[in-house]
């Protein structure tokens, strides 16, 4: 079999044009759509938070009016969280860990280009709510009984509900499809125990998707029946409690904030050695660690209901719990000093954010300590106190270690360095930028701000630090544009770079920048943590990596039924918000047709079947 | 690559510095937390507390202060460290590569989980010692949250008020409270922790017993003091603010004594043959010095017309749906929708905590709630409200009106 | 149908990942479905208004259902053995017996649906209706999707599509059919013989 990769320089552009991007099944390609997708809901989302600054800037102000202001509020968060921060998330699940595992593409292929038409159609009818006059006004938490239709007519909270279902099917196929690539499709010789930790991150997120999500669904379909059908879930006066919604919603909720924190927490294990030039610091500590953080992670959920009263013996069941699970967070920031220690540590821009994430995530765990004493809870639950420490948790820690992510594996991804110049004004404004903006918050807080108020009185000492938090909204807001300009510049002449440019020690730095479409011309065996650390070992790696194929490597094809898929899913669960069930049944149809149309259709060119 | 290398070790030199300042800057803020905690510039401040209740939490509070300080000053002078020790220099050497060390690891697992220990251990004694009733002759308050308004009931007084809560100093209080609508949370930052004020499930008859949420705390000074809802319950969540008012025993006494007797303008005077007699006496005695005293904030008292009065009161009463909704001790109108307008001249608020309780406020708000406190289910002159038509009522009408409220002193 | 498994044979556990994706998925069905049956279980007891479970259950008749399901799933085996053996008639029929079996199921609920809200017991009426129509309902989805994917394998068979090598649709199909006869045993239980 004659194979011409050296003529194939720009290999994730061999075919181009937008057909080729819409049926595409390569995951590096779905993890640069998820990513560019996930940047502008981020810029959107970023936007409503800075007029929820400018309304904030002074007491009493009348920039906004109360109604926008609550779309705004339940938008910036809803969205920042299923269709920023996950899928930011799953763009470099998706672009890294087939190359880390040393796969060729991950396990379904279509299936996961399902999952990201769904997540971008998903996400573009939630966001469209906004043309309809209708954008989500009842928080991202959407506590019942307040979005019953009684308390919340119009079809604000069906967009919400809904949109979040579609988001939340993605979810769930995206950890399966991850689960069965880790588990089944590693390289000879790559163990569980020599899985690069971003990789063991991501199983241990996909662990918790297919998990929680499934929660969140049964409540939102408890949700939409009450909404749409008159259903009594969570109706009180006919018994239904309100409580329960709660319970559904934190029990998926927690486990949402592993979620988000993990996947941050494995791409800096992965940047921190490659930066100090030494190995992990405790590995299997590490990894333990994040599995035991997954695992309590279910057993808290209720310590953001500690003033809902449950009574003294729940309260203090999930005091111990949550602190409990302080300590293996505790124990992965001292490995990642650990690991720093004694090393040779080189400020790249990714170096940097991770570094800013060991400062400024503590902050938010240690604040997370404070309210985690449900007496203290009391006071600070629904406060900005709790505003500033889930936005030094997500901000500091989540967005800064996928920002470290970027920097760091971008050059691979595209095969051009992020412009570092830029780079440092990025990691310095952001950094500057959310101190400001959250660290006023807890006084907020503390001076008895509660959260999700459109205005607040005069008098009560809060004018100075709503004033510095819009002033870093500002600066943050910079820092994000700066990021976005960079992305787009470098994308398109970033200085070129070399296969491994970073000194790194896992699979993926072992192919061209950007690898072939088919990843690996040859499987590499893998016999150690740092299969590239070790001169032999590397030596043997490259010699199958950088040769052409011994075999043409058998590619799935492409395929439109994903997209197609994806928009009938969401036309059928669109069609849920007339509540008529024959229109409803009627919008099954397309979703039915498209599943077997898909099923029917070989996934690999004619012969590669066996 | 090697270029590259070169300039990011300039730079982070730079960077160094701005990010030790950064670091000083922070903890230099942090310290101010406690150097302005006790100021009086913050009536809704969380950490200064004026209930045994309020202390045990901030108590609570400040000893997990410090241990977290601690634990954020440990990892961040590591960190400085790491940083400022370990940064690339030229002619470094390949450093050794060290894998972990058992030791350690084990040695920052247990020193968290005591720290931990720490701090848990009297959370949850806090928790058993503040959620039971303080004693068996507490005062009980039935707290009904509205949207936007917050009911006050007092069941062994026979009291019912709004959105200000008048308590005893040095008594035990248990509030019971439960939700008309949606879920809200009670919260007056001074007095203690937020507790959420949850709808009230239906229970099967004749043998279910509803439940309620329960706060209990002893005020141990007067004053009065800024609450607001803390759970997100709808489009003027941020508007529902309540007060609430700690006075001497003997003056709570007399507020609670002064409820039961109508105001004098209260009822029209052919109804109500002792009333008229004092509608001609204007207000004297400890009642008026009492609402000087606690209507710091509210407007003078302005000289009633009582054409306006008798004009406004006709209106009300009769000619209006006002008392579909409102009730007013000693007259026909027994609303119980709205909030109960007893007195309502010597409350210092109207609309919830929201604006000074004078004409003009009033005025503003009897033509337009909607304007002032969006979702309200009060219509207005020309704006329907949850499910009542427009008043229809004239500016006249409703100066009249406003007049007429005001005058129950 | 061995998408991604091309040419990377074999996986690292020896399993197909298509056979383990699907567990994979069963476990968040798991979850799916546990939520629904714990929401049932907190809402056991607090409908105000009646009918009350104990008013209307009639467990033979659910009990003759719930059987019905329970030997679908033998069926099911079957079907399964006769692919394997590539013995065509065998898989067809039995493969048939199971939709047949999946059908009288849904015949038989439908009918006690329809006797249910003629005593008065809706969606709407209580949270006994709200929870139980939801829980049974989703369940009723599932078997009705399950008796589609029957059919098309059905099909498949038939024109000869499915050689014994290509036994693992029907498997995973197998797995899906067990998994759904299992959590109707679990409803079963719960719901109906625990009042």
């Amino acid at each position: 079999m004659s194979v011409q990769i050296e003529n194939d320089p720009d290999t994730h552009a061999e075919e181009t044009g937008i057909w080729s991007w819409i049926t595409t099944v390569d995951h590096k390609r779905i993890a640069l759509m998820y990513f560019a997708t996930s940047l502008i809901f981020f810029l959107i989302a970023g936007a409503q938070a800075i007029l929820i600054r400018i309304q904030l800037f002074r007491p009493a102000n009348d920039f906004l009016s109360a109604e926008v202001y609550n779309e705004f509020f339940t938008m910036h968060g809803t969205s920042m969280i299923f269709l920023v921060a996950m899928p930011m998330a799953v763009a470099f699940f998706n672009f890294v860990v087939p190359l880390q595992i040393g796969a060729r593409d991950v396990a379904f292929p279509r299936l996961n280009a399902l999952s990201y038409w769904i997540y971008l159609l998903g996400g573009l009818y939630l966001t469209s709510s906004f043309f309809f006059g209708a954008a989500p006004d009842r928080a991202w938490t959407g506590y019942a009984n307040l979005t019953l239709p009684q308390f919340s007519p119009g079809l604000n909270m069906d967009f919400w509900l809904i949109g979040l279902s579609i988001v939340g099917i993605s979810s769930i196929m995206g950890g399966v499809n991850f689960i069965t690539t880790i588990i089944n499709m590693r390289a000879p010789g790559m163990k569980l125990m020599r899985m690069p930790l971003f990789t063991w991150m991501t199983l241990v997120t996909s662990f918790l998707l297919v998990t929680a999500v499934p929660i969140i669904s049964v409540a939102l379909i408890f949700l939409g029946f009450d909404r749409i059908f008159g259903a009594a879930f969570f109706d009180p006066a006919r018994g239904g409690d309100p409580v329960f919604w709660q319970h559904l919603f934190w029990l998926f909720g927690h486990p949402e904030v592993y979620i988000l924190i993990l996947p941050a927490f494995g791409a800096i294990s992965d940047i921190i050695p490659t930066f100090s030039k030494k190995p992990l610091f405790g590995y299997p500590i590490v990894v333990y660690a994040g599995i035991l953080i997954g695992f309590i992670g279910w057993g808290v959920w209720s310590h953001h209901m500690f003033t809902v009263g449950l009574g003294p013996f729940a309260d203090s069941f999930f005091i111990a719990a949550t602190m409990i699970i302080a300590i293996p967070t505790g124990v992965k920031i001292f490995n990642w000093l650990g690991t720093m220690w004694g090393g040779s540590i080189r400020f790249t821009t990714a170096m940097l954010f991770s570094v800013g994430l060991l400062a400024v995530f503590t902050i938010g765990g240690l604040s997370g300590i404070m309210h985690a004493s449900a007496p203290v809870n009391l006071q600070q639950h629904d406060t900005y106190f709790v505003v500033a420490h889930f936005h030094y948790v997500i901000v500091g820690g989540t967005m800064m270690g996928l920002w470290a992510a970027l920097y760091y594996w971008f050059p691979k991804a595209i095969g051009r360095y992020l412009d570092e110049t830029l780079g440092k004004w990025h990691f310095w404004t952001t950094l500057i930028g959310l101190n400001l903006t959250f660290f006023p918050m807890h006084f907020a807080g503390l001076y008895g701000m509660p959260r999700r108020i459109f205005t607040y009185p005069e008098g009560l000492g809060l004018e100075i630090w709503n004033q510095l938090s819009t002033v870093g909204a500002v600066i943050f807001g910079l820092s994000g544009l700066i990021m976005t300009w960079n992305v787009i510049q470098s994308y398109r002449k970033g200085e070129r770079a070399p296969a491994d440019p970073w000194g790194a020690s896992s699979l993926e730095w072992a192919l061209p920048s950007p690898p072939h479409h088919y990843n690996f011309p040859n499987i590499p065996t893998v016999r150690s943590r740092e299969p590239l650390w070790d001169e032999e070992e590397r030596r043997e790696v490259e010699g199958v990596t950088m040769a052409p194929p011994k075999a043409e490597p058998h590619m799935p094809n492409p395929s439109y039924w994903p997209f197609l898929l994806a928009a009938s899913i969401t036309l059928s669960w669109a069609l849920v918000m007339t509540g008529i069930w024959w229109v409803i049944a009627l919008g099954m149809i397309p979703t039915a047709t498209c599943v077997f149309m898909w099923a029917f259709e070989p996934a690999f060119p004619e012969g590669a079947e066996h | 690559m090697q270029n590259l290398s070169y300039e990011t070790e300039r730079d982070s030199e730079g960077g160094r510095g701005v990010f030790s300042r950064l670091v000083g800057a922070l903890l230099l803020l942090a310290t101010a937390l406690f150097l302005t905690a006790c100021e009086e510039s913050y009536p809704q401040s969380t950490i200064s507390p004026h209930t045994d209740f309020a202390e045990i939490i901030h108590g609570l509070y400040v000893n997990i202060f410090w241990w977290t300080m601690f634990v954020l000053g440990v990892v961040w002078i590591l960190l400085a460290w790491v940083v400022v020790r370990y940064r690339e220099r030229e002619g470094d050497e390949h450093p050794r590569q060290i894998r972990g060390h058992m030791g350690l690891e084990i040695g920052w697992t247990t020193g968290p989980a005591l720290i931990v220990l720490a701090i848990a251990i009297p959370s949850i004694q806090a928790v058993f010692a503040t959620q039971r009733p303080i004693s068996d002759d507490a005062l009980l308050v039935e707290v009904t949250g509205h949207q936007f308004w917050w009911e006050f009931h007092y069941p062994e007084e026979g009291v019912t008020t709004a959105n200000e809560l008048y308590l005893p100093a040095d008594r035990s209080v248990s509030l019971r409270l439960g939700s008309a609508d949606v879920i809200h949370s009670f919260w007056v930052p001074k007095l203690g922790g937020k507790r959420d004020v949850n709808p009230v499930v239906a229970v099967r008859e004749p043998d279910g017993e509803p439940e309620y949420n329960w706060l209990y705390f002893t005020p141990f000074e007067t004053g009065v003091f800024l609450g607001q809802c803390a759970e997100f319950c709808g489009d003027s969540h941020a508007l529902m603010r309540m007060r609430v008012v700690v006075q001497e025993e003997d003056e709570f006494e007399d507020w609670i004594e002064r409820w039961h007797v109508p105001s004098p303008t209260a009822a029209p005077p052919e109804a109500e043959g002792e009333a008229e007699e004092e509608d001609e006496v204007p207000e004297t005695g400890p009642a008026a010095d009492l609402d000087q005293e606690v209507d710091a904030g509210a407007a003078e008292a302005p000289a009633p017309d009582p054409e306006q009065v008798s004009l406004g009161r006709d209106i009300f009463l009769h000619q209006s749906t006002c008392v579909a909704c409102h009730a007013i001790q000693g007259t026909t109108a027994q609303g119980r929708i709205g909030p109960d307008l007893t007195r309502f001249g010597e409350r210092m608020t109207v609309g919830a905590g929201l604006l000074d309780n004078d004409r003009e406020n009033l005025v503003r708000w009897i033509s337009d709630p909607e304007s002032i406190k969006p979702g309200v289910l009060m219509p207005g002159v020309d704006r329907p409200g949850g499910n009542w038509p427009p008043t229809n009522l004239t500016e006249e009408q409703v100066e009249a009106v406003a007049a007429y409220l005001l005058s129950l002193r | 149908m061995a998408e991604g498994a091309a040419d990377h044979p074999p996986t690292s556990t020896g399993v197909d990942n298509w056979k383990l994706g699907f567990w994979t998925f069963i476990g968040s069905e798991c979850l799916f479905f546990g939520t629904l049956i714990s929401a049932y279980m907190v809402y056991r007891g607090t409908a105000v208004v009646g009918p009350f479970p104990e008013d209307i259950w009639n467990i033979p008749l659910t009990t003759l259902s719930t059987s019905t399901l329970l030997f679908s799933s033998l069926a099911m085996v079957l079907a399964l053995d006769g692919v394997q053996r590539g013995a065509k008639k065998f898989a067809l029929s039995w493969l048939a017996v199971v939709i047949a079996m999946g059908g009288t199921f849904l015949a038989i609920e439908a009918y006690e649906y329809s006797h249910f809200i003629s005593e008065g017991l809706t969606l709407t009426s209580s949270t006994f209706g709200s929870s139980y129509y939801v829980l049974t309902g989703t369940h009723k989805v599932h078997v009705f999707v399950g008796m589609i994917w029957m059919a098309a394998l059905w099909w498949m068979i038939y024109r000869d599509k499915i050689p014994p090598k290509g036994a693992l649709k029907v498997e995973i199909a197998g797995i899906y059919w067990h998994f759904v006869d299992i959590i109707w045993i679990v409803i079963f239980s719960l719901v109906y013989l625990i009042s």
